[in-house]
């Protein structure tokens, strides 16, 4: 298990400041939700974290230590660092299993027989126990991000990022998807989510940060967040998606 | 229930009887099949009218489509066209693996590797950019001429190089062009999960793109097989050569029409199953 910490985190594309100064604080076996309009720079700040956006001034510290630094080599830090995206991402060309052994098989060199009990266990933990030997477009999109979620726990991570891992689903398959989350929550699983849905977000978050054009304009315990709003942007916010 | 499955019944029962639109839409289709066959027949008509018509037909039905002759020359062209198939048969793989590499040579990013880069991009501008026949020419004519002893001084064996080179080129743009149509969030996730990048080509872009340009380079291909023709000018007796043969033999053209067959025989089919493959994926990705 292990701790985030963002520093100031500076991060444009071309002229367009996406995160203009951010600091947040992950800490160990905490839940932090990222609330706050399309645009605002919730999946920015998910992919710096992960190191797939080098981002241009600030830190981010994993257990203290600086993994911004210009030049350091991404790989080990994105095998702690496990992260689920919007529109699930599995590999089309592989069948559920072969996309959750790829990485463990190529990073940790592991062979499919070692590896196959504990991905059994995943995928019948997460009730896809009959669904390994599909392939991506044989499965609901419910089924997809469920797989995708596996996908990342196989590498064993410390701290799981999701990226509004339920705006791309049909209504009645959102409910499966958070019920992962959930699990994974009582298990103590570090996490950061950029998610749509309040209400989830207020049962089970310790801390909401309400991003606005590229900075924590808020947050707090969800319960003070939600009903007692500090500001007035964030009220206005609110109002629009309760 | 009784209610539901009455209902259902009555429903089929007229689906039998055919709708205003079933009727509206048989009524067009018959129109234009009557309209199209009509234009066709009018077409042939004229064609089979006007060409006997033209002041030199009799020679040239004698000379190209001389029964006597196509019956006696079309075994032999045959059995030379089995050359053809043999040339295309071990140039096809060696341009298929020598596109892959280039196509790779042009993505690596590493900055020791740039010569890689480079290399690629000079093979397909130069490759790409001299006439096929050109390449056969220089590299046919040109390396025996060093005096290499035999076999190395073959011109099949160099006329291939010619045509591996040249097409090589080709698919390696098509490769190319596959890798590039792989979203990035493919190479996102791979890189989230820890993959190096060497990794996430081989398991997770090459085998997408690659499938994704199978009809792409089926058309390529096809024209590989034309294209062996190509080798006759420089030695090969293969079918256009045995043609030729053929023709001065008995001062006629009709083998030329007889190697044109054999290859439509294998080029039609050829060229509608990529058009069935490429439609096929068309409608997968709709």
């Amino acid at each position: 298990m292990a701790t985030l910490e963002l520093q100031g985190v500076v991060k444009s594309f071309g002229a367009n400041i996406v995160l203009d100064g951010i600091d947040l604080d992950v800490q160990d076996g905490a839940m932090v939700c990222l609330i706050g309009a399309s645009g605002s720079g919730k999946s920015t700040l998910l992919r710096c974290m992960n190191l797939l956006e080098p981002i241009d001034d600030g830190m981010i510290l994993l257990d203290g230590n600086d993994i911004s630094t210009p030049g350091l080599d991404p790989q080990p830090v994105r095998q702690r660092i496990g992260m689920v995206f919007q529109s699930f991402n599995l590999f089309p060309h592989m069948t559920a299993v072969e996309n959750v052994m790829l990485a463990p098989r190529r990073v940790h060199g592991k062979s499919r027989e070692a590896l196959l009990p504990n991905v059994a266990d995943l995928f019948e933990r997460f009730g896809l126990a009959d669904r390994m030997g599909h392939y991506p477009d044989q499965l609901s999109g419910g089924q997809q991000q469920r797989v995708a979620i596996v996908r990342a726990l196989a590498m064993t991570p410390e701290i799981m990022l999701f990226d509004e891992i339920t705006s791309a689903l049909d209504p009645e398959l959102v409910g499966e998807v958070l019920d992962v989350l959930r699990a994974l929550r009582e298990e103590g699983m570090t996490m950061v989510l950029a998610t749509h849905e309040m209400g989830f977000a207020r049962e089970l978050a310790d801390k909401v940060c309400f991003l606005d054009q590229g900075v924590i304009f808020e947050e707090g315990p969800p319960d003070r967040v939600f009903s007692a709003p500090e500001r007035e942007r964030t009220r206005e916010f609110l109002r629009r998606v309760l | 229930m009784a209610d539901l499955q009455a209902n259902r019944a009555a429903r089929s029962a007229a689906r039998r009887e055919p709708t205003r639109r079933q009727i509206y839409e048989g009524k067009v289709r018959r129109r234009s099949l009557t309209i199209a066959a009509a234009s066709t027949l009018a077409v042939v008509a004229v064609l089979i009218v006007a060409i006997p018509l033209a002041p030199g037909w009799a020679a040239v039905k004698k000379s190209f489509f001389n029964p006597d002759v196509f019956a006696k020359t079309f075994p032999g062209l045959l059995n030379a066209f089995l050359l053809d198939v043999a040339i295309f048969a071990w140039c096809a793989p060696a341009i298929a693996i020598l596109g892959l590499a280039i196509a790779l040579c042009r993505d690596v990013r590493a900055p020791a590797l740039y010569p890689l880069r480079l290399f690629g991009i000079l093979y397909t501008d130069i490759f790409r950019g001299v006439p096929v026949i050109l390449v056969i020419y220089l590299i046919g004519f040109g390396v025996p001429g060093l005096g290499l002893p035999r076999p190395w001084n073959s011109p099949y064996l160099w006329g291939s190089v010619a045509l591996i080179l040249t097409y090589a080129a080709y698919v390696a743009e098509v490769f190319r062009s596959g890798i590039e149509s792989i979203h990035a969030s493919q190479r996102s996730a791979a890189a989230s999960l820890g993959l190096s990048s060497a990794d996430t080509m081989r398991y997770v872009i090459l085998p997408q793109a690659v499938r994704r340009v199978v009809p792409a380079n089926m058309n390529l291909f096809i024209a590989l097989q034309k294209d062996v023709a190509l080798l006759s000018f420089i030695g090969p007796v293969e079918i256009f050569r045995q043609a030729g043969v053929y023709k001065s033999l008995l001062a006629n053209f009709t083998p030329y029409v007889g190697a044109a067959l054999i290859f439509l025989a294998v080029t039609i089919p050829a060229t509608r199953f990529a058009d069935h493959l490429m439609q096929k994926q068309m409608r997968e990705r709709s």
